[in-house]
């Protein structure tokens, strides 16, 4: 997985020293960590992983297996907007597929790339449990139900101000 | 009087809170707001006509309503008296208004266990939990018996896990107990990872008490004084509600020191998933809880005799949970009344796919899969025809017509070759292709395979590259034997449950749809016409009037032709979009 060469400033150092305390600098509350550092940076670039494996005392290889294992963690900042398709069951028997094929071709990226100006980036995730407005999409929180190809347009234009 | 505003994640993105602030808001305009109480309560079910809004005490049920509707429900339902007609239910055979729940198809048949308090309380107030009985259970469980005596009860009911392996609950909490150790660990899996399945959060949602009273009961029958909930940290509002109950607990006295002034303690934390469908196998799941990479181990040692931290440990799932404070309640006996032999109770199902009434459902054992599709779903969407229904997610099955008529319980469902697992029910029509839906599900244990033992992770990916070859016309028979062959060999060498059913669906749509796969192998056709690679798009010149509107749609310059004129297809340009059959008034392009 590649990621961006960022530099840390002192406050962040301090805000993941700060985070890892408030679990005790507990080894087995790592994924708890990362969680709360992701929320904070937006994503886990290595030098936060470094980081944390210094306060928690374990090896970065170990905090580094965990980011790369659980979905959830990404190691690439995410857009300002983050999109996210639904590609569990009752979506994609609903056409959860072409609405994707729709967001790519507008957007010209993959699932996992963020737009050159940084605005959105492409995802999919698995059930947001409101299958009865399948096919689903998120753009962050917001939740839009029954998508299609045709409608994806207007979703993106509500952003594209 | 109450307005019950359905507050279930379905709801919530059509904007269910919006309806709840006008509803006040108009409350207050007409100077009711002391009288009518706005409630925002756990999922209703019927996620297909939500939002859903419910006048009690009449037991007026409203659908799609919009955040606009409000000032017309409390000018005319309350300050009137008077239903109004257009937001009731449309019986779809009848076409006549349906007021209340009890006379819809979709309720007549369900039993609700499980969910018998979503969607009639707020789940975010503990008094009215209590006052549905809440918390009478463990009140009787540490006042009235032995830890011995509640296990029994439990194992006489014949509750079964209902996460998917179905296996004796009493039975675990019993081997648990028995287990010596300095400190034991109830764990709640919440960890629903099944695309298309959304049962355990809407208990989360809807009724989190339920979950916190079982496994502080779970805690004195196994002597344990501490439960861990897993759950998935894609569930912002499951965690919320979790949370709150759980405060709220421990301030009236039932989570804590010294419940009830027994000197029984428990408490419970959170510890949240990110997002690995395998840590839904109990081992993963607890090197997940110990910060690890959600990797399984083999069993035995099985968690009830070394588990969280090495201790032993009982692992339920949240739908198992919700079931046990009713069974103290009502009796063993009861409980053990509804269903069949061998699978006692209810069971969730998220009813999903091609079909009328997409919602969550509870339903007795033994209900057939008919009565489950067509009475309370509805049937198949736009009148196509019913192909099959996939269950257990990706480790289950697809079952067909001659199914329908199966009872639906643990036994019968693996004799037909699928599971029941947690109770995911996709329903799939005549234009579902069964080989993309086999890849479909391999795509995702592809992805979810953790990689430890090679079968899974190897094995699958060469199954899903042979699917993928079939797919775009390059398969042969052979590799059809090979897809049987492989699968064996993965389900019998691989180490846990997720590999262990990965090849489910392609085994089940061998066996019940071998004309698909041989037509797209022999044939080269897809015979739902789903995959792309297979299809041709081309113009039957009879019909074609020459209106250029295919060709002005084509987004790849595909399609030539002088107006007036017939026009052609190059089948080497086009990309099948269907961009010129969406446009075609005529019905002169088809797809072959």
């Amino acid at each position: 997985m590649s990621s961006i060469k960022v530099e840390l400033k002192q406050c962040e150092i301090e805000k993941i020293k700060e985070i890892c305390q408030s679990f005790n600098n507990d080894p087995g509350e790592l994924i708890n960590v990362l969680h709360k550092a992701q929320g904070h940076f937006g994503y886990l670039p290595a030098e936060v992983q470094e980081q944390i494996a210094d306060e928690l005392k374990i090896p970065v290889a170990k905090v580094y297996g965990v980011v790369t294992f659980y979905s959830f963690f990404t190691m690439l900042p995410k857009g300002q907007h983050p999109i996210s398709i639904c590609t569990g069951t009752a979506c994609y028997v609903r056409g959860a597929e072409k609405v994707l094929d729709e967001f790519r071709r507008i957007l010209k990226i993959k699932v996992g790339d963020t737009t050159p100006d940084g605005k959105f980036s492409l995802s999919c995730l698995r059930c947001v449990g409101a299958c009865g407005l399948a096919p689903v999409v998120m753009v962050g929180e917001k939740v839009y139900g029954r998508v299609s190809p045709d409608g994806v347009k207007d979703i993106l234009g509500e952003y594209s101000k | 009087m109450h307005i019950l505003v359905c507050g279930g994640t379905g709801c919530k993105s059509s904007l269910s809170d919006s309806i709840v602030e006008n509803l006040r808001a108009e409350l207050e305009h007409h100077n009711l707001e002391d009288e009518v109480q706005v409630i925002m309560t756990g999922c209703f079910g019927f996620c297909e006509q939500g939002p859903i809004v419910k006048m009690m005490p009449d037991n007026t049920f409203y659908v799609k309503v919009q955040p606009n509707d409000a000032r017309e429900l409390i000018k005319e339902h309350i300050v009137k008296g008077r239903k109004v007609t257009r937001l009731l239910y449309e019986n779809p055979v009848s076409k006549e208004s349906v007021p209340d729940s009890k006379h819809m198809g979709f309720y007549r048949k369900q039993i609700r266990v499980a969910l018998r308090n979503c969607g009639f309380i707020n789940p975010e107030n503990i008094e009215e939990y209590i006052a549905r009985d809440g918390y009478s259970a463990i009140a009787k469980v540490l006042g009235e018996m032995t830890p011995q005596q509640a296990i029994d009860i439990i194992k006489k009911s014949g509750l079964r896990g209902r996460g998917g392996g179905g296996f004796p609950t009493g039975l675990k909490w019993e081997i648990t107990s028995k287990n010596q150790a300095d400190q034991k660990y109830v764990v709640c899996n919440a960890d629903e990872g099944d695309p298309g399945a959304f049962m355990d959060r809407s208990v989360l949602e809807g009724d989190p008490h339920s979950v916190v009273e079982a496994m502080a009961i779970c805690g004195y029958c196994i002597g344990a004084t501490k439960g861990l909930v897993y759950i998935r940290a894609e569930y912002p509002l499951a965690i919320e509600r979790l949370k709150i109950a759980i405060e709220q607990a421990r301030n009236y006295g039932l989570l804590g020191e010294s419940i009830l002034g027994t000197n029984f303690s428990f408490d419970i934390s959170l510890r949240y998933g990110a997002g690995a469908f395998v840590c839904g196998e109990e081992t993963a799941l607890i090197h997940s809880m110990e910060g690890k990479r959600g990797e399984p181990t083999v069993k035995p040692p099985f968690p009830a005799e070394s588990g969280y931290l090495g201790k032993p440990t009982v692992v339920n799932n949240v739908e198992t949970y919700a079931n046990v404070p009713v069974i103290f309640n009502k009796g063993a006996e009861w409980f053990a009344s509804i269903g069949t032999e061998k699978s006692k109770g209810t069971k969730v199902f998220a009813l999903a796919g091609k079909i009328n009434n997409v919602g969550l459902i509870e339903v007795p054992m033994g209900t057939s899969l008919r009565e489950v599709i067509f009475e309370i779903g509805g049937g198949i969407k736009n009148n196509k025809k019913f192909k099959a229904v996939q269950t257990g997610g990706p480790s289950g099955g697809c079952l067909t017509e001659k199914h329908l008529s199966t009872p639906i319980d643990y036994d019968n469902l693996i004799a037909s070759g699928s599971m029941m697992g947690s109770g995911g029910m996709i329903v799939m029509d005549e234009d579902d292709c069964m080989v993309s839906v086999a890849r479909y599900y391999l795509d995702f244990t592809v992805d979810e395979s953790c990689g430890k033992c090679s079968p899974c992770r190897i094995g699958n990916m060469r199954l899903k590259e042979i699917l993928d070859k079939i797919i775009v016309g390059n398969g042969t028979m052979e590799d059809i034997d090979r897809l049987r062959n492989l699968s064996a060999v993965i389900k019998d060498s691989s180490l846990c449950g997720l590999g262990q059913t990965a090849p489910n669906p392609v085994l089940s749509t061998l066996d019940n749809f071998m004309d698909e796969y041989i037509a797209h192998v022999k044939d080269k056709k897809c015979p739902a016409g789903r995959c792309k690679s297979l299809m041709k798009y081309e113009v039957i010149p009879e019909n074609c009037v020459g209106c250029t509107a295919c060709a002005r749609n084509c987004p790849v310059n595909a399609i030539s032709g002088e107006r007036k004129q017939t026009h052609f297809i190059d089948t080497q340009i086009c990309i099948k979009c269907g961009a010129c059959i969406e446009r075609c008034k005529f019905n002169a392009i088809v797809i072959n």
